[in-house]
Order: C-alpha cells, then sequence, then structure tokens
C-alpha cells in the first residue's frame, strides 16, 4: 500500500468523530445522530454515509463485503470496495459468513450474521416523518415528544387510497419500544430479519448527515394496524431457478430467448455457495 | 362602558361586566350568575353549572413589554405600545364557556379573535392567563402549564378546530379519509376499517359524496375543504369545537348548509362551541352570547341579541350599524 493517506482515508480525528456519533446511536437504539458528514470521493447518494462508518470502523485485521442490490460485483459495490481496499489494505470477500464488516444497499445478506459481524446500510432518507413533516426541527420535536401520528397516517393513507400499504423497502418500524426508524430501502422481507439479530446494524446517510443503529438483540417492530398486518412480500410457489432455494428474497427475470419469467436469489454470493456445494465445486448456473 | 355593565345588571341577564373596561383580579368571581337560556327549547333538558372551559385573564403578546405596557390600565395606540413596540394581541381576555352553549366573538380584522383562538388550541403560546378544561381534567389544572404531550392531547381529545384558512387546518395531499383519520391515530386508534367507517359516516355528515372519499383536500372546492375541516374536527367527538371563520368565503347556499350542520351539531352531541365571525348574520343565527372584541380586549359581551339590538360600547354600536 502506497501511504498517500491516513489508513482509512480519513484522518484520526474524523474517525473519532464518526464513531462518536456511532456509540451514541448503539446507545439510543433508533435515534439519529447528526454528525459532520465528510465531502468523500464518491459522489452524495452514492453510499458516502455507509463508507464513512465503514471507514471509521475498519481496522486492519478486518474483512470486508461490499454488497450492492444483493451483488458483489456491482460497479458501486466494487468501487466502494476498491475505494477501502486502497487506504487500508484489508481483506475483501464475497462470502458472508468470513465478513467482519458487509456494508449494504437495499439488502440483507440471506444467511444470519452472527455477534462478531457488523452491517452497515447506506440510507438515502434517514427521516421516517419527513414526508409529513418538511421541517426538521420539528421532526425533531416530534421524536423527542414520541408524536408519531404521521408515520401511521402515512400508511393509512396508502392503505385508504390503494388497498393495501406500498411501502416496497423502507417500511417504518419501532426501535426497542421508542424510535420510529427508517431502516433504509431494504425490503420488507428483510424488515423482520432485524429483530433480534446476532449482530450490530449501523446505518449511515451521508447526505442527511446523520447516523443511527439498531444493537444486537433489540426488538425492530414493523408498523401496521391491526386489521392490516405488515406482510413480507410473498415468494410461495417460486423458487431460485439456479440454486433451487424457496426461502430467499428472489428477483423475477425475464429470459430473453424464450420470453419466459424465471426467478434467482437476489443474494448472489449465497446462491453460488449453495449452487456450489450443490455441484460439489464447480459454480454453474441452470439457465 | 360602566353604563354597559349596569345596563346588563338591570336587565338580569346576570352577565359579568368585568371584561368591560379594566377587570381587578377580585372582580372575576363576583356576582357571577349563570347567563339565561335563550333558546330552551336546546338547552332546558341539560343546565350545567359548571362551565367547559374556562379562562381567566389570557394575554399574548408580541414583544418583551415594558414597564409602561405591562401595567394593565396602560393606554396604547391601538394593540400596540407607543414606547416599546410590543404588540398586545390579546389583553387580559377571561370567559366561561358552558356545555351546550355557542359563544360567538365578533370584532373588527386584527382584534385578537383569531389569536384567541390559536392560543386556546395551543398553536400559538399564550404569554400569560390560565384555561381550565373539565373534559379533561375536571377543570382542575391550568391546560397551558401542561406538558407538551399533555396539550397534545387536549388538542387530540377536547378541542376540534375548524380554521378560517383550509390549509391550516388539512394536508392537502393526504386523502379526505385520511386527515379525518389522523386525530383518531393520535389517539390510538389502529383499526383500518374502524377509522374508515367513522370519516365515512362524517363525510356524509358534511355532504362530501362517497366517491370523493379518497381524494386529496386539494382538489377541492372551498367549501367542500371547509367541510372535510368541520368532518376533521369532529372525529375525536371533542366537546369543545372552536370555529374561526367557518363560513367566510362561501357561497350562499354552502353557509346555509354549514350553518345548519353546526347547530345539528350542537343539538345532537351538546357540543359547546366558541364561534369567531366577521358576519353578524351568522353570530345571530349561531351564539347564544356573544363577545366584542376590539385591539385585544373584550369590549362588551351578553345575550346575542341584546348585543345586537341594543349595544353599549360606540365601537360595537358602529359595527352593528354597519350591518347593511
Amino acid at each position: 500500500m502506497e501511504q498517500l493517506y491516513n489508513f482509512a482515508f480519513f484522518d484520526e480525528a474524523s474517525k473519532r468523530e464518526i464513531r462518536r456519533a456511532i456509540l451514541k446511536g448503539i446507545a439510543i437504539p433508533g435515534y439519529q445522530v447528526p454528525f459532520a458528514s465528510r465531502e468523500m470521493p464518491i459522489g452524495r447518494g452514492w453510499g458516502t454515509g455507509g463508507l464513512q462508518v465503514t471507514l471509521a470502523i475498519i481496522g486492519s485485521a478486518d474483512v470486508l463485503k461490499v454488497i450492492d442490490q444483493g451483488s458483489d460485483e456491482s460497479v458501486n459495490a466494487v468501487n466502494i470496495k476498491k475505494l477501502v481496499c486502497a487506504t487500508t489494505d484489508v481483506e475483501t470477500t464475497s462470502e458472508t459468513v468470513r465478513a467482519s464488516i458487509i456494508q449494504s444497499r437495499h439488502r440483507i445478506p440471506e444467511e444470519p450474521l452472527r455477534e462478531d459481524q457488523v452491517l452497515v446500510l447506506q440510507v438515502p432518507t434517514p427521516e421516517p416523518l419527513r414526508d409529513f413533516e418538511p421541517s426538521e426541527a420539528v421532526t425533531r420535536r416530534l421524536h423527542a415528544e414520541a408524536d408519531y401520528t404521521g408515520a401511521w397516517l402515512g400508511l393509512f393513507d396508502q392503505i385508504i387510497r390503494y388497498g393495501s400499504t406500498t411501502t416496497g423497502a423502507d417500511h417504518p418500524v419501532k426501535v426497542n419500544g421508542r424510535y420510529i426508524m427508517a431502516p433504509s430501502p431494504i425490503p420488507r422481507f428483510d424488515t423482520l430479519r432485524l429483530h433480534m439479530s446476532d449482530n450490530l446494524t449501523l446505518f449511515g446517510a451521508g447526505r442527511e448527515k446523520k447516523i443511527y443503529a439498531v444493537p444486537p438483540h433489540t426488538t425492530v417492530e414493523p408498523l401496521d394496524f391491526a386489521d392490516y398486518p405488515f406482510a413480507v412480500e410473498d415468494f410461495s410457489g417460486k423458487a431460485c431457478a439456479r440454486c433451487g432455494a424457496t426461502d430467499t428474497y428472489l428477483d423475477e427475470l425475464v429470459d430473453e430467448e424464450t420470453g419466459d419469467t424465471y426467478y434467482c436469489c437476489n443474494d448472489t454470493a449465497f446462491c453460488a455457495s449453495r449452487v456450489e456445494r450443490a455441484m460439489g465445486g464447480a459454480v454453474h448456473g441452470k439457465r | 362602558m360602566e353604563s354597559a355593565k349596569e345596563a346588563f345588571a338591570e336587565c338580569e341577564v346576570g352577565v359579568t361586566g368585568e371584561a368591560v373596561a379594566v377587570p381587578k383580579q377580585e372582580s372575576h368571581r363576583v356576582s357571577h350568575v349563570r347567563p339565561v337560556q335563550p333558546r330552551p327549547s336546546i338547552r332546558s333538558r341539560r343546565i350545567e353549572e359548571d362551565p367547559c372551559v374556562k379562562v381567566q385573564g389570557l394575554s399574548r403578546s408580541f414583544g418583551n413589554g415594558c414597564a409602561y405596557c405591562l401595567d394593565p390600565r396602560a393606554v396604547l395606540e391601538r394593540n400596540r405600545c407607543p414606547r416599546c413596540g410590543t404588540v398586545h394581541a390579546v389583553r387580559d381576555v377571561g370567559f366561561e364557556l358552558y356545555p351546550g352553549e355557542i359563544v360567538g366573538i365578533v370584532g373588527e380584522s386584527g382584534s385578537g379573535k383569531s389569536t384567541l383562538m390559536q392560543c386556546l388550541y395551543f398553536d400559538q403560546t399564550a404569554s400569560s392567563g390560565s384555561i381550565f378544561v373539565k373534559p379533561y381534567d375536571g377543570g382542575h389544572r391550568n391546560i397551558l402549564e401542561l406538558s407538551s404531550q399533555e396539550k397534545r392531547r387536549i388538542r387530540n381529545t377536547v378541542f376540534g378546530m375548524v380554521y378560517q384558512n383550509p390549509y391550516l387546518g388539512l394536508r392537502m395531499d393526504y386523502s379526505s379519509l385520511s386527515n379525518i383519520a389522523e386525530q383518531m391515530i393520535a389517539s390510538g386508534d389502529r383499526s383500518v376499517s374502524h377509522m374508515r367507517s367513522r370519516g365515512e359516516e362524517l363525510l356524509g355528515q358534511v355532504n362530501i359524496p362517497t366517491v370523493r372519499a379518497t381524494d386529496p383536500p386539494r382538489t377541492f372546492s372551498g367549501g367542500m375543504q371547509q367541510r372535510v375541516q368541520i368532518a376533521k374536527a369532529l372525529s375525536n367527538n371533542p366537546p369543545v369545537l372552536l370555529l374561526d371563520e367557518v363560513t367566510t368565503g362561501l357561497d350562499l347556499s354552502v353557509q346555509a348548509n354549514v350553518l345548519d350542520l353546526i347547530l345539528q351539531i350542537r343539538r345532537d352531541f351538546n357540543v359547546s362551541m366558541l364561534v369567531v365571525s366577521h358576519d353578524l348574520g351568522v353570530i345571530r343565527m349561531l351564539a347564544d352570547r356573544t363577545f366584542v372584541m376590539l385591539d385585544g380586549r373584550v369590549i362588551e359581551e351578553g345575550l346575542t341579541d341584546q348585543i345586537l339590538e341594543d349595544p353599549q360600547h360606540a365601537y360595537t354600536q358602529q359595527l352593528v350599524y354597519s350591518l347593511l
């Protein structure tokens, strides 16, 4: 590694400031801690919040995995991985079990995470009440007073207008029985997996300058109504065309030659490892 | 002003004259006789002794005030202190509102009517004074000193507010049903079907067709928006309605509908109302008692018919005789 930058890009004072925000976030589960979001060599909205969290907590012994919409090989994920590697020399992996820090956008890996792993999620809109109330000063007061009518009202309005809640992702959740939190745009399928998880989950919003956290073994309850309970995406009767999994979050794809619709695991690393195990080493898709 | 007080006393209507001129603190409780019921047919069956809402010495000023204008007897330029520039939008207003009673507030623009209403609804913070609300805690505590959570509960359960401008009272981009459900959600309702049926029932009462129930009020006419506001204000069956210029800007047939609705709500639910209006016709039709406000003060109060037929204060006379 050529030492053009300090370890992990930031100077130590910056990392300390971000870590302090992270610690406060862990101490108050679901509470959005303001922090001095740095200018990064990637554009805001491309994962700068998650990247800053990752850079602040990473050490030379860590193993990093970065995924974007379930894929380790997408441009965004690769670029973030390259930046972290260029400034830290840490090992990267696509295997969830080997990683100690997993930075992700829009997904939680299929394999259950362990106590010694940290999940870092990139957040575009950290404020669950933003649609209801545009003023930050007011939303802070609403959080302080636990006045969450706005979060429920948004869901109620969707049910009234469209017959069901239309939050495909980023369904608001109540953390530790207190703060309502935007879980970042993970699908509803993943939202339930934040509940009482063994790992620490950190949320970084670079553009909105907020960090928040769900510590291990913390309750995370999606908001719903008595007669319109929260429901995850339904994949019943469908299976992954590559690995045959029936219990994962599936992407719908179209075979361009035949025009048929088929489904594949969204988490490519998980799918590949299942295929590898089934085929005894060689990775080959069915399609 | 003193003559007004005497005139009321002679008429044995028992209206307290203390809001006229500068009230002394001890005069608040003196000689308060219940007002006679102007509409016995409606009110005779439920006479209650305790006021639903009791307001004492309520003031709202913009500015810090100075030694001169903090004296309640100070002579101001209208409502503005000539020395420090503090605007006294509401000055030492006190009144009582009884269950099932409609009290009207009239006065020119800038006389403090809406500010008074907004202080009651916590939209503005009163500078001083006290408000006691019987349906909340039996009227034991001054609600202006409660925590913001308790104030929110009072807003959601005790008061229903209809603003002059529907944009203040409605969320224009949420559906009408959601607007009505907001206070129900705030007070803990988590059943969509219950809130939907209650919303549809209320929209029916204010004559909004069911097909428009899911449309946002942004797409409604002004009269419809006003009626959605009324439906919203009624969602939690509040014992007190605050109506700020409800009919202003509505055409006559819609006005008549809205006024009918208000009287019907009073008859059916025994709701107390505070009605602010420029329109003396509306006041004459709705209000049992009426206050006249000028420059932040109540300058005259009494039975509505008396105020309109035999105004005592020079300003009230001018107001009544200006009626076309």
